[in-house]
């Protein structure tokens, strides 16, 4: 597992990771504590959990966007302050967080203007990022021209547009309406896999997890600790029909027991199967 | 040539409200019989603007030394407020000194002290009127832009951390254009500022080609129709000068919401 040239070796290693708040009160709060975790080459692995488990927290951590009060994050076997610098990772944050002064295509192009990038190289790569989310005619547009799931779109086209090892989504569709969300779920697996890019994804809706990980990070709240790592073993690709077959409701069940914090026996999903379609869409 | 039309349409209103207005007034001091010193009559304000435009009073040439005042000032004011702003967006323990001074700086009445600049720059010279209109302008301009430089998104700013970019390139590729709205706004305002310091700066003395001069020189001589034109002048520089930044905006920030258009998708 920590040879780097297996195909399924480790990208992110954290270990006894914990960020501890200092709260203006004089307390401390403690967000994570005892994370120890391990994500391969290619995974795609949700963080699931209630409001304050420090899903969110545990991302910035591995962006390097927070520091941790202790343990170690390692990322391409270095420290993720160097991934960072390195330019290891692509954001996309629960807003899309779009320049509103650029165009479509010149706030995918943003990342690339930090490099050294020849003009040419640069414009041949937007236009490649803007046919992978299907924006291509909107590439002169403004960012308020564009609706919420397409502005997000443009955010994860800029988000890949240096072939980041690592894409990080903090709820990247908490904000969408149901249809768009399921539309922008089936977006990210054709991108993911068409790109064999590792990604992190917080999310509050176990539907979600479930449909798109491999892995999905149970966490429990105050402090955050990971309670449980359930393997989604449903067959790829993942479609329509993935979501109406009976093994996606038992792992949506074992998913939500694992947040109850029973031990959710995958053979109750069909008990609960009704609960699911009922409630489960909104984790 | 059918947005002309939808523009005439949107400010046919206005047009309707101001040409009305004025006959309005003109025929009140005719059925009245108002006396001229008390408020003249629009088409005596006309008559006096006419024969003083470049004769007499000199209102024409008074107009164009007033506007380079003020345009010197809001240039000087804008440039300074920039500097200033920059200076403190970029260094924060300057941004606790400088803001509370320059709030109480700014709770100062500055047209108070035109006769001041006056004695420092010389009443004759055209600087001590743009040395009053820059001191009017530099405040707005340097909240706003400050404004514009420090109240950025702060996902913005995690955004450009994950790339790991720079200071220089946050500035150059965030706070500034975030601040440019800000500027603008900051400008729209200083050109009625600049204007105020430069004719409030001509009553108190300069050389008599000067609308504020006009304005002084025909009120002491009970000449009202011209005391009018030269305020209609200054007016109409005023909105000129606005709509010229107003216009500015459509080009340089076409994607802010107080200029873009609908969504397409």
């Amino acid at each position: 597992m920590s040879d780097a040239r297996m195909p399924d070796a480790s990208v992110v290693r954290l270990s006894g990771l914990a960020k501890t708040f200092a709260l203006p009160s004089g307390e401390t709060m403690t967000a994570v504590s005892g994370i120890d975790l391990e994500l391969r080459r290619g995974e795609f692995v949700s963080l699931i959990g209630p409001s304050g488990c420090g899903k969110s927290t545990l991302l910035r951590l591995i962006g390097d966007l927070t520091h941790p009060s202790a343990g170690v994050v390692t990322v391409n076997d270095k420290p993720a302050h160097q991934a960072r610098i390195d330019r290891d990772y692509g954001m996309v944050f629960q807003a899309p967080v779009l320049f509103e002064w650029r165009t479509i295509e010149e706030n995918v192009r943003l990342p690339l203007e930090l490099t050294t990038w020849e003009r040419g190289a640069r414009e041949a790569r937007v236009r490649e990022m803007l046919e992978l989310v299907e924006l291509t005619e909107f590439a002169r547009h403004h960012p308020y021209q564009l609706s919420g799931g397409m502005q997000q779109r443009v955010a994860i086209a800029r988000a890949l547009t240096f072939s980041p090892s690592i894409l990080l989504m903090d709820e990247p569709f908490g904000a969408l309406d149901e249809m768009t969300r399921e539309r922008m779920n089936s977006e990210v697996l054709r991108i993911w896999e068409q790109t064999g890019i590792t990604v992190v994804f917080v999310t509050h809706s176990i539907p979600e997890a479930v449909f798109l990980s491999s892995r999905v990070v149970v966490m429990s709240a105050r402090p955050g600790r990971i309670t449980r790592v359930v393997e989604i073993d449903l067959p790829r690709p993942r479609g329509v029909e993935t979501r109406e077959s009976r093994r996606y409701f038992e792992m949506v069940t074992e998913v939500r027991e694992a947040l109850r914090g029973g031990e959710g026996r995958a053979d109750e999903g069909l008990a609960s199967l009704e609960r699911a379609e009922g409630e489960g869409l909104t984790g | 040539m059918r947005k002309a039309r939808d523009r005439l349409v949107r400010y046919l209103p206005a047009i309707v409200v101001g040409v009305g207005g004025i006959a309005i007034w003109e025929a009140v001091i005719r059925a009245l019989e108002i006396r001229a010193f008390i408020l003249p009559a629009p088409s005596a304000i006309a008559r006096a603007l006419v024969e003083n435009w470049e004769a007499g009073y000199q209102i024409f040439p008074a107009a164009q030394v007033t506007l380079q005042e003020a345009g010197g000032g809001l240039i000087a004011g804008a440039l300074l407020g920039l500097a200033v702003a920059f200076a403190v967006a970029r260094f924060p323990t300057a941004r606790d000194i400088v803001l509370p001074v320059g709030i109480a700086v700014n709770a100062i009445p500055i047209v108070a002290f035109a006769p001041i600049a006056n004695q420092w720059f010389g009443s004759q010279s055209p600087y001590s009127k743009m040395a009053i209109s820059a001191a009017l302008v530099f405040f707005p301009i340097m909240i706003n832009v400050l404004r514009g430089l420090t109240q950025v998104d702060a996902s913005s700013l995690e955004l450009m951390r994950s790339y790991a970019a720079g200071d220089a390139a946050v500035l150059r590729k965030v706070r500034i254009p975030n601040a440019l709205p800000f500027f603008l706004t900051g400008l729209k305002i200083g050109t009625t500022l600049s204007l105020i310091g430069a004719v409030v700066g001509e009553y108190f003395g300069g050389l008599n080609v000067a609308l504020g001069r006009v304005v002084v020189e025909s009120a002491s001589t009970l000449a009202f129709e011209v005391t009018w034109a030269a305020i209609v002048v200054v007016s109409v520089t005023g909105i000129v000068m606005y709509l010229v930044v107003a216009g500015s905006e459509r080009v340089l920030i076409p994607w802010h919401p107080s200029v873009r258009g609908e969504r397409v998708a």
